[in-house]
């Protein structure tokens, strides 16, 4: 446990020194709050929601910021990599699995303080949260997006040599995973295919767990979402710990 | 009482021999060279050494601990300065000894005692609390120095530990790493392509030579097997006189380059007039003539038949260094 907290310590202090990172990544979930949340407020009506558009899309918006996040610091191992820290990592007397657990929690811990900074803004722009239970589960949900897609990050960073492949996979499984997981429509109405990938996507069951946490409703039951998302993130942090396990420098 | 013993060490990448059947023990308490051209195999075998690659085949120990059998108590026990910087920037020279000594499992009432003792050491104390980022390349790898030191391993492995310091702060490192091994006794495994840099820290070293082990012994030994004085001629008819110097009987051994012929004798003094008046004779122009004891430099040409610093290597040398640059 003290390898996995001073591996987390590292990462962390890392975060609160990079201003301009923590600064830097609000600007595109900000951005999609206010446009869409403003832009289509009046014309979207959803059924059921009384927090308008904007109150729909804050815990998408919040899942996005924490996915984002989360992503870009497990793959951040590359620098490590590229750096040479790594290599004093490994050679440590210390297992590869309690250097990927330090990491994971390291990035988790990151994105979702990326994820409450959205959440606090929101208050700001009209969300109510409905309870300070409801923002527990919001938060266990924001803290599984963010072990899970850490871990997610750590795996992809295990097999890439330098940072080229980033745009790649933000492009062709970052975007995707956002786009299709009901951050910014309602499932119910889809049409069948698209509801049949956007069931798929794990991140919709972490979109719904905190809309649940946050408004009071949502459309899969947060208990199921909360099961699926659990069992995408243990089998993420065994995936990325095997293939951590198998990293050279 | 023995440190290190390598048996049989093998690696290959995917075809090429990296390291090729060494063997090689290496004494507790010795300052040890391995001495070879780039991409000779010094970092490939250090690199098995201290667990961070597996070899094709052999096997070697550490402080007792087989390598592949006691990976964890190998780790435990030794340290290690990596030939290219392993610190990091973002955090200060203190938060990187730290980080370390949490890493060794290090006590945190002796860990902060041990890190203030070593940067002490390193004289980078006043720097403690400053990022690494703003370091010269000298303190990076003092601090990396006293990193490596923290949890008191019995080896130290050092890969190229100077490459790309002004002679100021590389003999100021000379300095700390014969205080280290002196004062603390500490069994120092270094890689080195400076010949001047071998001849003054180790007390034995092995030339390596495209993965393989071309000799292995102290630097007086190795210089005595050259013999004598050498004498180094630059000319631009290196094979007219080549074949004209190896016919005269006083010479031990002659070895044309490729603008140089040197030659190893007794009492060159006494036998420079000679070749200048025989190469005169011939017609011969000669460009430049020198006398020296032998070096380092010199045995390495005697048994590799080539000089350390051929163009390539300094090519790849200026690479590393402004890659380093580029970081700092
Ligand atoms: N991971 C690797 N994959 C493939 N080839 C490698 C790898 N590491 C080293 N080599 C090759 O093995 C050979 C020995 O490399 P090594 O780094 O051990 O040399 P070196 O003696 O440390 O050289 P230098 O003075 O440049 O540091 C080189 O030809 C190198 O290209
Ligand atoms: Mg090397």
């Amino acid at each position: 446990m003290d390898i996995v907290y001073a591996i987390w310590l590292r990462y962390v202090k890392r975060y609160l020194r990079s201003k301009s990172r923590i600064v830097g990544s609000l600007g595109m979930p900000l951005f999609f709050l206010l446009v869409l949340g403003f832009g289509l407020n009046s014309v979207v009506n959803l059924p059921g929601m009384g927090q308008g558009y904007i109150g729909f899309i804050i815990p998408g918006i919040i899942s996005m910021s924490v996915l984002f996040t989360s992503v870009f610091s497990g793959i951040q191992i590359i620098w490590d990599k590229q750096f040479g820290f790594l290599k004093e990592t490994l050679v440590a007397p210390v297992s590869r699995l309690e250097i990927m657990l330090g990491q994971t929690f390291g990035g988790a811990t990151t994105s979702v303080i990326q994820g409450l900074i959205i959440l606090v803004l929101s208050l700001f722009i009209g969300l109510n949260i409905a309870s300070i239970a409801g923002f527990l589960v919001a938060f266990v949900f924001m803290l599984l997006i963010g072990i899970s897609f850490t871990a997610f990050g750590i795996a992809i960073a295990s097999k890439m040599e330098d940072m080229h492949g980033f745009q790649l996979i933000m492009n062709f499984v970052i975007f995707p995973i956002f786009g299709l997981s009901g951050a910014l429509f309602p499932i119910d109405g889809l049409p069948s295919w698209m509801k049949a990938l956007t069931l798929l996507d794990p991140l919709t069951y972490g979109v719904e767990g905190i809309r649940y946490g946050l408004l009071g409703t949502s459309q899969i039951n947060p208990f199921f979402s909360f099961v699926v998302l659990t069992g995408f993130t243990v089998c993420m942090v065994v995936f990325g710990a095997y293939l951590f396990r198998k990293i050279n420098v | 009482m023995i440190a290190i013993q390598v048996e049989n060490l093998t690696k290959r990448f995917n075809g090429l021999t990296a390291v090729d059947n060494i063997s090689f023990s290496i004494n507790r308490g010795e300052v040890f060279g391995l001495l070879g051209p780039n991409g000779a195999g010094k970092t490939t075998t250090i690199a098995m050494l201290s667990t961070m690659l597996k070899p094709t085949s052999g096997s070697a120990s550490v402080n007792n601990f087989d390598m592949l059998k006691n990976e964890g108590d190998v780790r435990k026990s030794i340290g290690i300065v990596f030939q290219d910087q392993s610190l990091d920037e973002e955090l200060t020279a203190y938060e990187n000894m730290d980080f370390h000594g949490r890493l060794y499992r290090i006590p945190k009432k002796i860990r902060q005692k041990k890190i203030t003792e070593l940067l002490e050491l390193v004289e980078l104390e006043k720097k403690k609390n400053n990022l690494v980022k703003t370091f010269s390349g000298g303190m990076r790898r003092r601090l990396e120095i006293a990193r490596g030191l923290l949890h008191e391993p019995k080896v130290l492995f050092l890969d190229e530990p100077t490459l790309g310091l002004d002679p100021q702060t590389r003999n100021h490192l000379w300095e700390y790493i014969e205080k280290l091994n002196k004062e603390k006794g500490i069994t120092i495994v270094l890689t080195t392509h400076y010949m001047e840099e071998a001849d003054r820290l180790c007390d034995r070293m092995a030339i390596l030579d495209q993965g393989m082990i071309i000799v292995l012994d102290t630097s007086e030994k190795l210089k005595e097997e050259i013999g004598g004085d050498v004498i180094t001629i630059k000319s631009l008819e290196i094979d007219h006189l080549y074949s004209k110097i190896n016919a005269l009987s006083w010479v031990k051994h002659a070895e044309p380059h490729d603008d140089s012929v040197t030659i190893s004798l007794q009492n060159a003094e006494k036998h420079v007039a000679e070749i200048v008046n025989l190469a005169s004779v011939n017609g011969i122009v000669i460009d430049s003539i020198s006398i020296h004891k032998p070096t380092l430099e010199d045995v390495f040409l005697h048994f590799t038949g080539r000089t350390i610093r051929e163009e390539k290597s300094s090519t790849k040398d200026q690479m590393r260094m402004m890659h380093r640059m580029k970081r700092g």
